[in-house]
C-alpha cells in the first residue's frame, strides 16, 4: 500500500495538480473566446522558461522566479492576443485555431532559438525525500507543486466568485450574448480571461518543470492531457478543468500499476496482470481514449459545460 | 558536372513538392472544399508510409522489423496504404464529423499523435525509432539522372491524376453540396442532403490521399521511422502550403506545395554555407516562419495566391 502511494498516487497527484492548472485556462479561453486555444502549452513552455531565466541569472529558487514567468506570460499573451487573435474575432472560430497553431510553432521556435533544445533541470543535484514524512517519499519538490496549485486555485475561486470581474467572466462563460446586453465590456473579459489563462499556465510550466526538467516541448507534449480535462470537467467550468485535471494525471499514473491484485482497496483482487496494465509509452494515449469516449457519451463534461 | 548536380537538384525539389502537392490536394478537399478541420495529416501520412512500407520491402531488407516484408509490388503497396488511410479516418470521422470542427482539430492531433506512439513502440511491426530501411524506390536500377527524372516524372502523373480527380469532383454536383456544406450547413441540410454522410466522405477521400502520399514519401526517401511525421513537417507544412496557394483552389493547392517546398529547400543551399551551429539556428528560424506565414497569411490574405473560384454553372449565370 504503501508503495502504491509513493509510486502511483503522489506521482499521479501532482501530474493532476499541473494539468488541472492548465486545463482551467483551455476551458475559460474556449468559453469566453470561443476557440480551442492549441498555444496553451507552449506559453507553459514560455513561462517555463521565463523562470528559468531568472533562475539562472539571479540564482534565485524557481518557486521566487514564479512571479516573474507570470508576468512575463501574462504581458506576452495580451500581446499575442492583440496581434494574432483580435483580428479574426469577426471572423469563423475555426480560423483563430489555425492562428493558434501559427502561434504555437512561433513560441515553441522563438523559445528554441533563445536557449537551445537541451532539456536542463532548474536545480542541479538529487534531493532527498523529506524525512520527517517517512516512510512515504514525498520530496519537498512535491509539497511546493501541490500548494502552489492550491494557491492558485483557491485565488481563481475568489476572483470568480467574488470580484464583479469574475462575476463577468462566468457570466460571458454561459451566455456571450446576455452578458453583452446587460453591459459587460467584452474586450475587458477577453482580456482578463488571457491574465488568468496565462498566470495558470506559466505556473502549470514552471511546476513541471521543477517536477521534471525544462524542454522545448515541454507543454506541446501536454496539450492532450489537457485538452482532455477540460472536455472531461466540462468546457467552460473551471471547477470542472480541475476534477478533470486531476482525474487525467491520476488515471495516467495508475494505468502504468503493475499488479492491480495487491491493492486490497476493496479486500478482493480487482484483475490479475503482473505486466503494466498499459506500457508506460502509452500513457498519453490513455487521456486521449478517456476524451473520446466523454465526446461520444457526454460531450458536455462531467458538470454539464458547452458542446458548440 | 555542375549542371547535373541542378538537374538533380531539380528532381529531389519537384518529386517531393509533388508529393506535398498531393497532400495540399487532400487537405484541399477536407478544409477548402468542405471546411473540415484536419491538423492530423501527419497520422494519415505515418499510416500510408508504413502500410506501403511493410508490404513492398523485401524480407531481407527490413532490418529490425519482424512483421512485414511481403515483398508486394509497389503499386499494391500504394493502393493498400491509401485504403488502410481511408480506414483509419472512417473510424475517427463517425465519431468526430458531428461535433463541432473544434473537437475534431483536438481528435486529429490526437490521432496524429497515437500513430506516433505506436510507431515508436511497436517495433515489432514499425522498427521502433530507427524505422523501416530498405524500402524499395521505383526505377532505382536506372542510371543517376533517368531514375530521377523517371520517378519525378511518375510523381508529376500521379498529382495531375488527383488534380484531374478532385477537380472533376468538384464541378460535380458532388462538389456544390460540400461547397455548401461549408457555407451555411443548416441550409444544406434544409435542402435533404445528409451533411453528415458528405463530410464523412469528403474527411475520408481528402485523408486518403495524405495516404498516398505518406507512401510515396516513404518510397521515395528509401527509409521511414517516426521522426518523419512530426507535426510539423508533415501536418503544418502542408496547412502552410494551402492556405499561402489559395485554399479551395485545386491549382492554389499544387502551386503553394511547390513554392512552400521551394523556399524551404532554397534556405538549406544557404545553411549549408553557414557556420554549423547558425544552421541549427536557421532550422527553428524557418519554424517560426512557417508559423509566421500561417498568421499572417490568414490576416492579410485569406483568399492566398490563387484565390478560389466557383465553378460555372452549365447554361446559367455564373455563381455568386
Amino acid at each position: 500500500m504503501i508503495e502504491f502511494i509513493n509510486n502511483y498516487l503522489v506521482p499521479g497527484l501532482i501530474l493532476g495538480s499541473i494539468y488541472a492548472l492548465g486545463a482551467i485556462g483551455v476551458s475559460m479561453i474556449y468559453s469566453i473566446l470561443r476557440f480551442a486555444h492549441f498555444a496553451h502549452g507552449d506559453l507553459m513552455t514560455f513561462g517555463a522558461y521565463l523562470a528559468y531565466a531568472v533562475v539562472v541569472a539571479a540564482d534565485w529558487p524557481p518557486l521566487v522566479a514564479l512571479p516573474f514567468a507570470i508576468a512575463g506570460t501574462a504581458a506576452a499573451a495580451l500581446v499575442i492576443d492583440n496581434l494574432a487573435y483580435r483580428p479574426f474575432r469577426k471572423s469563423r472560430p475555426i480560423v483563430v485555431v489555425i492562428a493558434s497553431f501559427g502561434v504555437a510553432l512561433m513560441l515553441r521556435a522563438a523559445i528554441m532559438l533563445i536557449w537551445g533544445v537541451q532539456p536542463a533541470p532548474y536545480v542541479e543535484g538529487i534531493e532527498p525525500p523529506l524525512e520527517s514524512l517517512e516512510p512515504f517519499r514525498i520530496h519537498e519538490k512535491h509539497i511546493i507543486i501541490v500548494g502552489t496549485a492550491l494557491v492558485l486555485v483557491i485565488a481563481l475561486h475568489l476572483l470568480l466568485t467574488r470580484t464583479k470581474m469574475g462575476k463577468a467572466m462566468r457570466a460571458m462563460s454561459d451566455d456571450a450574448d446576455l452578458a453583452r446586453v446587460t453591459g459587460i465590456g467584452t474586450e475587458r473579459v477577453i482580456a482578463w480571461t488571457w491574465i488568468v489563462g496565462a498566470v495558470l499556465a506559466a505556473a502549470a510550466g514552471v511546476l513541471m518543470a521543477i517536477d521534471t526538467q525544462i524542454k522545448p516541448t515541454l507543454g506541446w507534449d501536454q496539450l492532450l492531457p489537457l485538452f482532455a480535462a477540460a472536455i472531461l470537467g466540462g468546457l467552460g467550468r473551471p471547477y470542472g478543468a480541475i476534477l478533470g485535471g486531476l482525474v487525467i494525471g491520476m488515471v495516467e499514473e495508475l494505468s502504468s500499476y503493475p499488479a492491480w491484485d495487491t491493492v486490497q482497496i476493496f479486500g478482493a483482487k480487482l484483475l490479475e496482470l503482473d505486466k503494466p496494465i498499459i506500457s508506460p509509452g502509452y500513457k498519453t494515449g490513455l487521456a486521449f481514449a478517456i476524451m473520446i469516449i466523454m465526446l461520444i457519451w457526454r460531450p458536455q463534461g462531467l458538470l454539464r459545460g458547452r458542446v458548440l | 558536372m555542375e549542371l547535373g548536380g541542378l538537374l538533380l537538384y531539380f528532381t529531389a525539389l519537384v518529386t517531393m513538392g509533388g508529393i506535398y502537392a498531393v497532400m495540399a490536394l487532400g487537405l484541399n478537399l477536407c478544409w477548402g472544399m468542405t471546411g473540415l478541420f484536419n491538423v492530423g495529416i501527419a497520422g494519415f501520412f505515418a499510416v500510408g508510409a508504413y502500410t506501403s512500407a511493410l508490404l513492398t520491402t523485401p524480407p531481407a531488407l527490413t532490418g529490425g522489423v519482424d512483421v512485414g516484408g511481403l515483398g508486394w509490388p509497389m503499386p499494391a503497396g500504394w493502393l493498400a496504404a491509401t485504403v488502410i488511410a481511408a480506414a483509419v479516418a472512417w473510424a475517427v470521422g463517425r465519431i468526430c464529423l458531428r461535433l463541432r470542427s473544434d473537437y475534431l482539430a483536438i481528435a486529429t492531433i490526437g490521432i496524429a499523435e497515437i500513430i506516433r506512439l505506436v510507431a515508436l513502440n511497436e517495433e515489432t511491426f514499425t522498427g521502433g525509432a530507427y524505422g523501416i530501411k530498405g524500402i524499395p524506390r521505383p526505377f532505382e536500377t536506372m542510371d543517376r539522372p533517368w531514375g530521377e527524372i523517371a520517378m519525378m516524372l511518375l510523381i508529376g502523373l500521379i498529382v495531375f491524376a488527383v488534380y484531374l480527380f478532385l477537380q472533376r469532383a468538384r464541378n460535380s454536383p458532388w462538389g456544390r453540396v460540400m461547397r455548401a456544406i461549408r457555407d451555411n450547413e443548416t441550409a444544406a441540410a434544409a435542402m435533404g442532403k445528409d451533411v453528415e454522410a458528405f463530410r464523412l466522405q469528403a474527411f475520408i477521400i481528402g485523408s486518403a490521399f495524405m495516404g498516398l502520399g505518406g507512401a510515396l514519401t516513404a518510397h521515395y526517401l528509401k527509409v521511414f521511422h517516426p521522426e518523419a511525421s512530426e507535426p510539423l513537417y508533415a501536418t503544418f507544412l502542408v496547412w502552410v502550403m494551402l492556405i499561402v496557394g489559395g485554399s479551395g483552389n485545386n491549382r492554389g493547392a499544387i502551386l503553394g506545395a511547390v513554392l512552400v517546398w521551394l523556399l524551404w529547400t532554397a534556405s538549406e543551399l544557404i545553411t549549408g554555407a553557414l557556420p554549423p551551429e547558425w544552421g541549427v539556428k536557421i532550422a527553428y528560424l524557418k519554424m517560426f516562419l512557417v508559423g509566421l506565414l500561417l498568421v499572417v497569411v490568414l490576416q492579410w490574405f485569406p483568399a492566398g495566391l490563387l484565390p478560389e473560384r466557383p465553378p460555372k454553372l452549365a447554361g446559367g449565370p455564373t455563381a455568386k
